[in-house]
């Protein structure tokens, strides 16, 4: 099976029954996206797929041959850390860090998703081209991203404080 | 996870060939993944039909065609979905994640299992619906997000979809083919009463597919609403949900649409409300009457009895907000 995984073209050899996320972790050593429920109850193991966010704990790795995949590990480095992973530590937006990869994957495609203008639960106008850029939208699309420590304020300060400007 | 061979359809009666013996089609994964992981399911093969339409245009009559392999974002997203039946994107943006939204399609929604604890739990559990004739932990068990509509002394367990809630509502149309040709029904009659037979939940015959979901053109369902009462406000599934059309002519109702979501095997469509309804006062005393005459056959349990007074109260408020917002 071949895959582009953060801007590299691999080629993986994997049993049928192996999950997006097993053959990340095991199979490529690219142990950031974590195995939290593996059941699609946490968001621990959210990767973006052609630039959207799925759970990879929920899809076999050969649903997702040929396709492009970023983990973590593509958003920034240790020693070039992404906006978004620099402001995570500045606003407290984690404790044990297990839910993190996932938090920061998740909010780079959730914010792609509002800036394309896709509505959530919580917009009042389904046909308003531009969606407003608030907390209560931000909490409500990075829901299915937990984190037990209880970081889910400072993940939105984080949040807030690279995108909140940008989009007002 | 018992081991599989896969293979990816390019058309929908290339899928149907490909279907046989203990095949199954795969979507999104979301539901059916996670299934054979616990071997739940079983199958030997696995048919991927995301290649398959994921289209949804205007048919002819001006009413929706939704590829079934559309994933549940794109639907949501939809303009003509948005504006000509709000509802759909309400209920659907109502239901899991972004990150499982964007993976599930609109096939494997409507096929989805039930999420009943019992269900899931192999090793320690009784579950007609696992094992044909096995027997039923639920209904002597914690049973609080159970059915109160339609369930048997076999299965109490419910549908877990808002979208079908909306699609169900809005007269949805299931298109099937099949080894046989094909043939459409409408969502309501697609789903079987457990009965003593709660392992078989459809009306799909071994090997059928689902092609696509028609939605007919409705004035009504362009003030439509969604209404989700859950543990907690986002990522949870219903404990009763209600998706709701109403048009009031000088303060009565002149038609109606009900379907209620989180209380029965299957997203139930609330003709006797309906009936109650049309040409009554559009008041909160009437919406109250509509929701007693559903709910006159309610037959709740220990832990589950407050879903009644829950249900009939959202239903009150859903039609509420709509007459309010019609006045």
């Amino acid at each position: 099976m071949r895959f582009t995984i953060n801007g590299n073209s691999l080629e993986v050899e994997a049993d049928l029954r192996t999950s997006l996320l097993d053959m990340l972790r095991d199979h490529l050593g690219l142990t950031g996206s974590k195995k939290g429920c593996n059941q699609g109850a946490c968001g621990a193991c959210t990767v973006l797929v052609d630039g959207e966010r799925i759970n990879a704990c929920l899809g076999l790795a050969v649903q997702y041959e040929g396709r492009e995949i970023t983990t973590v590990e593509g958003l920034g480095t240790l020693a070039s850390l992404a906006p978004l992973q620099q402001a995570f530590i500045d606003h407290d937006g984690f404790q044990c860090g297990y839910c993190t990869p996932g938090q920061l994957c998740s909010t780079v495609a959730m914010m792609s998703e509002v800036k394309r203008g896709l509505p959530s639960h919580v917009t009042r106008d389904l046909d308003a081209d531009v969606i407003p850029f608030s907390r209560e939208e931000v909490r409500e699309r990075m829901s299915g991203n937990l984190c037990r420590c209880g970081a889910h304020n400072g993940i939105i300060d984080a949040i807030e404080s690279v995108y909140g400007e940008a989009s007002r | 996870m018992m081991p599989f061979s896969y293979e990816r359809a390019v058309d929908a009666s290339d899928a149907v060939r490909r279907a046989t013996g203990a095949a199954k089609y795969l979507g999104g994964g979301t539901n059916l993944v996670d299934l054979m992981r616990e071997t739940i399911e079983r199958p030997d093969k696995l048919v991927d039909v995301t290649g398959l339409s994921v289209e949804i245009v205007e048919d002819a009559e001006g009413g929706l065609v939704i590829g079934a392999a559309a994933r549940n974002t794109a639907v949501a997203e939809n303009r003509l979905v948005r504006t000509r039946y709000p509802m759909l994107t309400r209920a659907i943006m109502a239901g899991a994640s972004a990150q499982i939204r964007n993976m599930a399609t609109v096939g494997g929604n409507i096929l989805q299992r039930t999420r009943c604890t019992y269900f899931y739990d192999d090793d320690g559990c009784r579950c007609n619906k696992r094992v044909q004739g096995q027997g039923c932990d639920a209904i002597e068990g914690f049973h609080r997000i159970h059915a109160i509509l339609g369930a048997s002394p076999s299965c109490i367990a419910t549908h877990p979809s808002d979208m079908a809630v909306a699609l169900v509502a809005l007269d949805a149309i299931v298109h099937l083919r099949g080894s046989e040709g094909d043939r459409s029904v409408p969502l309501t009659d697609f789903y079987q009463p457990p009965g003593d037979r709660p392992d078989i939940e459809t009306v799909l015959k071994p090997g059928e597919l689902i092609t696509q979901i028609t939605l007919p053109t409705s004035p009504l369902a362009a003030r439509s609403e969604y209404r989700k009462v859950r543990d907690r406000a986002s990522y949870a599934f219903a404990l009763v949900s209600v998706g709701a059309a109403l048009s009031v002519e000088n303060g009565h109702v002149a038609d109606v649409r009900l379907a209620l979501g989180g209380v029965a095997h299957k997203p139930w469509r609330a003709f006797k409300a309906e009936q109650a309804l049309r040409g009554q006062p559009a008041t909160a005393e009437a919406f109250a009457a509509a929701a007693a005459a559903e709910l006159a056959e309610a037959r709740p349990l220990k832990d589950n009895a407050f879903k009644v007074d829950l249900l009939s109260r959202s239903i009150v408020a859903t039609l509420s907000k709509l007459a309010g917002d019609l006045a």
